[in-house]
């Protein structure tokens, strides 16, 4: 277990906030981050083995380009959490605002509650690195918008234009969308042995992040799940002639 | 269903020269040439050609030539030939045309209405072989006034960080991907040579190129490819791509088929996916958001290193350029709508944007007239064809320019427009390993380096002929410059005088 | 008969070339004007007649702390107008006619007045400028908007006597052998074209600034575009009065010594830079990043007259001539050497201003 620090922002100014963070975070392994208020870009680009656990309201592009490091928020975040984040975790205990997980191509981010517009927008997987959204709520419209990669598992309900553009990855559904909803080129059917294997370790994660939360842990068997994927990786083949 | 598309080209061969050799058909990747054994001739499958020229220069004999298709038009101005092509192709597919390279329309062509000063009498010309003559430019944001130390000669306020180009020219962006990895590792090994810059697009920057790091602008554009806290720290500096002066408004799409073994590796994605880049970055919707994500490369990069932001030239650009240094950009680049693409719907990149020199006179002015010009740097991007180009551009306001297809076709693109079939004969813009191996990176820069000297020799007799030796006097000096057969209202906007006056 | 309307400076640019000299006598000590005209007088072929004028500095030890105004008037109106446009504005010590001498040559002169002033006390402090920039704006605003009226000068203990001729004729009109300064500087102008406008001649004056200069820049219009990002608003259209802003800009506003702001209109060569150690190379290259639009480019001689003395420039590929010379207290700068020597036929340390390294000349201390 490696050293802990605590350091309190109150609103002092993105720029000294981080600079304070950082040279907290050379020191030490954990740095317990208090009277957060709006500071952006906090556990920027945070490499593997270091943490940060943050109370207060985080700025928007908390753990941006994230590589490795965990990030703990007790309390909501707001928009773009986890912004082109390569790798580490996010565990944030309440809600968090838009198009969280921006571009992500690594790592997995837990939210408790429900989520804004546009979540998990053009998340994409390479080789070992598949990422993972896990929403505790509901989410908002656009989830998974051009989604080329990686598994979001949202428990409460979706919004509308669900994975418009998605042609990769896969979103696991605890309440299935009507067939009419279905976005073209993506197909909706229920979950099977594989997909459940999946879900019940990322729900597994949900209840040891949130145990202090939840009255009772979520059942983590995948049941009753279904899963929304792309009939195609080329989407567009069709749609251009040279 | 029977296609009604004619030809675009026709293969003259001249039956005397041809020997029979075979270099034409060995040369082309669309399956244009045959030699027919039987026949005993060469024969043509002109469909197929794309008028790219290759087997033009590799012909030993010089016996070949492309013409039109000698197909006449019914004589309207309105139903040419051109447009009931198209009518064809979309009736034929049902999709969205898709061409390459930049806007070719007839709209005006403004560098062509503007003419170069020269000294006479009352100031003398410099010669630029005998004298001092500084081309060097310094690319960032400045604070309005430096505190400085006099006696010790130190700087006693932060200065930004700012990138050196010893030529007023970098190359512009252009993704691995769209161009091959030869074709982007002329442009670092050139750029290394120069003194200034290539630019990896938006597909991030392959392994065997992180040598020539700091020749690097590393570009973030709305797919984020390759985009880690590595990559960003990789370049000198980092490009937020907003959009393109070739299609500004749409996002980009690399087609599945490009995306190979080492595409995938510096792109950070699948083989065989669509690459597909959304149309707005979806962490910006506003000004304000602009900054967000300019200092969030900041952070990530230390603030060690200037964040550019580059922008299509559209109608409102002065406004969205001003709003942009006031974000935080450190360099400001404006791409033109000549500029070129390695693929666009062919409405957008014929129809949408406007010309570079009126968007750069008009941004140069408004932050002039805003007091903000000094504290940026700004770029002018969109088909510079020649050094006198750099050269106007200067003097209407930019602190250097990009050019990329200039640079294309000193490697051998002859502007086929073909560029998204990956057929690409020159072996730029293709991935196809038979192709790409055609082009010798290090012969490759050796000619962008010497078109680019050339350029820069001439620039320096330019300036000479007006009697500056730092192009620093030469940024904004529109007095250097006159129009031709330009309206007052066109003048205006580019702050000019006409010739005579 | 009509008179023709011709252009003036402000609604063309016009190039000219220049004869400049200077005298200055470190210890304080106050002279004549009989040398500065003498010095002007042998360079007569390096004007045309189009232009001539005189700064002088000391002369009006009574009013020190009085904003001199020398202002040209072309009509009686344009008198009322700027008399009263004054008396809003600031208090009026006294107000005279500038004694003048008809001379041979000097055809259609202004009327030329000479107020001693200070900036109305209420209105200065409601301005929320302070002094330098209140009576600069209201200097502005005159030469601008009142036709027919223009103020050639507005510094303390100093002022400029300025119009078209020749310099020497110029001279003789100010009758300028009777006044008394520690600093004359003086310019002969040879324009291309036929401003005939009073206004137009040189020196340039900005407050207690004043520059005669010799040659035409090509970076004018890159300088220019510079200081008027920082509110500066170039009417006139000369190198002289962008050169004026630059200096205005770098010393005043931001801060600089003179020599400073000399070295950064004439900033060392990137190939000096690239072989300089490291902590002077940022140095030099921070300055010339931020000024980049300050540097001045083309032939160029100046010499800048102010309260702490005076300072020579040439260009850096010194594209026009400038000498100077010393003798015991005095100083001596002329854009030909004999025009040095037909006033101190004895200077010693005679030699010429260098490419790009400011000369600097200070009053002693205490005089």
């Amino acid at each position: 277990m490696g050293k802990t620090v605590s350091v309190t922002l109150g609103t002092a100014h993105f720029a000294e906030a981080n600079a304070t963070v950082r040279e907290a975070l050379s020191q030490n392994d954990t740095v317990e981050v208090n009277g957060v208020f709006a500071q952006r870009y906090l556990g920027c680009a945070m490499p593997a083995g270091k943490t940060l656990r943050i109370h207060g309201v985080p700025g928007n592009d908390l753990a941006c380009y994230l590589d490795g490091g965990e990030i703990e928020v007790f309390g909501n975040a707001q928009d773009q959490i986890g912004n082109t984040m390569n790798d580490g975790c996010i565990v944030v205990h309440g809600r968090c605002g838009d198009a969280a997980g921006y571009g992500m191509r690594g790592g997995q981010i837990l939210v408790r509650d429900g989520c804004g517009w546009r979540v998990g927008i053009h998340m994409k997987q390479f080789e070992g690195k598949r990422p993972a959204i896990v929403i505790g709520g509901d989410a908002g419209s656009f989830l998974g918008e051009y989604l080329a990669g990686g598994i979001i598992v949202l428990l409460g309900k979706p919004g509308r234009h669900l994975a418009t553009g998605m042609h990769g990855g896969v979103i696991y559904l605890r309440h299935p969308i009507g067939e009419d909803e279905v976005s073209a080129g993506l197909v909706q059917e229920p979950a099977d042995e594989v997909d459940r294997t999946v879900i019940g370790a990322l729900l597994r994660r949900y209840n040891e992040c949130f145990a202090a939360d939840l009255d009772e842990p979520l059942d983590e068997s995948g049941e009753g799940f279904h899963r929304l994927r792309p009939t195609t990786v080329r989407p567009y083949a069709a749609l251009y002639a040279n | 269903m029977q296609d009604y598309l004619l030809p675009r080209y026709k293969v003259l061969r001249d039956a005397d020269q041809c020997v029979r050799c075979g270099v034409c058909e060995r040369s082309c990747s669309n399956e244009v040439h045959k030699v027919d054994e039987e026949l005993g001739r060469v024969i043509a499958n002109h469909r197929a050609c794309v008028n790219c020229q290759r087997c033009v220069v590799m012909c030993p004999t010089q016996a070949l030539a492309i013409t039109r298709w000698p197909q006449v038009g019914n004589g309207s101005n309105n139903w040419t030939l051109g447009a009931m092509q198209d009518i064809a192709k979309q009736a034929q597919t049902g999709a969205v045309l898709l061409s390459s390279m930049g806007n070719p329309q007839p709209y005006p062509l403004y560098w062509d209405h503007l003419l170069l000063n020269a000294s006479q009498v009352t100031n003398p010309s410099i010669d630029p072989l005998r004298e001092p003559m500084e081309t060097r430019v310094l690319l960032g944001s400045r604070p309005d006034a430096l505190k400085v130390d006099e006696c010790g000669r130190r700087v006693m306020s932060k200065m930004p960080p700012q990138i050196k180009l010893d030529v007023p020219l970098m190359f512009s962006a252009m993704s691995f991907g769209s161009i091959s990895l030869n074709t982007q590792k002329a442009l670092a090994m050139a750029a290394e040579e120069l003194g200034t810059y290539f630019n990896t697009g938006e597909g991030g920057l392959h392994k065997d190129l992180e040598c020539y790091g700091e020749h690097a602008v590393v570009q973030v554009a709305s797919g984020r490819f390759g985009v880690d806290a590595r990559y960003l720290n990789a370049g000198a500096m980092v490009e937020i791509k907003i959009g393109q002066g070739a299609k500004p408004g749409i996002g980009g799409h690399l087609p599945g088929e490009k995306i190979n073994e080492e595409v995938s590796q510096t792109r950070m994605i699948p083989r065989g996916t669509d690459a597909i880049s959304p149309a707005p970055h979806h962490d910006i919707y506003s000004i304000e958001d602009l900054r967000q994500l300019i200092y969030s490369l900041k952070e990530a990069t230390r603030y060690e290193k200037p964040v550019a932001v580059k922008i299509a030239a559209v109608h409102n650009a002065s406004a969205i350029a001003s709003g942009m240094a006031r974000a935080g950009a450190d360099v400001i680049v404006l791409d033109g709508f000549r500029g070129g693409t390695g693929a666009a719907p062919l409405r957008i990149r014929d129809n949408v944007g406007i010309p570079l020199e009126l968007a750069l006179a008009a941004v140069d002015q408004r932050l002039c007239d805003e007091g903000i010009r000094s504290k940026v740097s700004l770029v002018a991007a969109g088909s510079i064809r020649n050094s006198a180009d750099v050269v106007r551009a200067v003097a209407l306001g930019a602190d250097a320019v990009y050019c990329a297809s200039a640079a294309l076709i000193a490697l051998g693109c002859h502007q086929c427009q073909d560029c998204a079939s990956g057929r690409c004969n020159w072996g730029i813009a293709t991935q196809r390993p038979e192709l790409t191996r055609r082009l010798n990176p290090e012969i490759a820069a050796e000619r962008v380096v010497n078109l680019v000297r050339a350029w820069n020799h001439e620039i320096q007799e330019m300036m000479g002929g007006m009697g500056i030796n730092a192009i620093d006097s030469l940024r904004g000096n529109r007095l250097m410059l006159r129009g031709v057969g330009l309206s007052d209202k066109e003048r205006e906007i580019l702050g000019v005088k006409h010739a005579g006056e | 008969m009509r008179k023709r309307a011709t252009l003036r400076e402000g609604d063309v640019r016009i190039p000219s070339g220049c004869a400049i000299a200077g005298i200055m006598d470190r210890s304080g000590a106050r002279h004549g004007g009989s040398d500065i005209l003498k010095s002007i007088a042998l360079m007569h072929d390096r004007s045309n007649g189009l232009g001539g004028g005189f700064a002088a500095y000391g002369i009006y030890p009574e009013f020190a702390e009085l904003h001199a105004f020398h202002v040209m008037y072309e009509s009686k109106e344009a008198r009322d107008r700027t008399e009263a446009y004054l008396d809003e504005h600031f208090t009026s010590e006294k107000q005279e006619r500038i004694p003048t001498e008809p001379v041979k040559g000097i055809q259609d002169p202004p009327d030329v007045w000479r107020y001693f002033l200070a900036p109305h006390p209420i209105k200065l402090s409601l301005s929320g400028l302070d002094e330098a920039e209140y009576t600069m704006q209201h200097v502005f605003h005159i030469n601008a908007d009142i036709p027919g009226a223009f103020v050639a000068s507005s510094g303390k203990n100093m002022g400029a006597f300025k119009g078209v001729g020749y310099p020497e004729d110029i001279g003789a009109f100010y009758r300028i052998e009777e006044y008394g300064a520690w600093l004359w500087t003086a310019h002969g102008r040879f324009p291309t074209n036929t401003p005939g406008w009073w206004g137009g001649a040189h020196p340039f004056t900005l407050l207690n600034w004043s520059i005669v200069h010799n040659g035409e820049i090509s970076s004018y219009d890159a300088n220019r575009r510079y200081v008027e990002q920082f509110g500066y608003d170039c009417t006139l259209k000369t190198d002289t009065e962008v050169i004026t802003y630059l200096f205005d800009l770098l010393v005043r506003r931001h801060g600089f010594s003179q020599e400073m702001a000399a070295h950064i209109m004439c900033a060392s060569a990137w190939d000096e830079i690239d072989k300089m150690e490291s902590g002077r190379a940022a140095f030099e290259t921070a300055l010339r990043c931020v000024y980049a639009s300050a540097l001045v480019n083309g032939p160029m001689s100046v010499i800048l007259g102010s309260d702490e003395g005076l300072l020579a420039l040439n260009d850096r590929l010194k594209l026009r001539a400038l000498m100077a010379g010393e003798k015991g207290s005095m100083v001596y700068l002329a854009s030909e050497q004999a025009a040095i020597e037909v006033v101190c036929p004895d200077v010693q340390n005679v030699r010429s201003i260098e490419g790009g390294e400011p000369f600097v000349v200070q009053r002693e201390k205490g005089a």
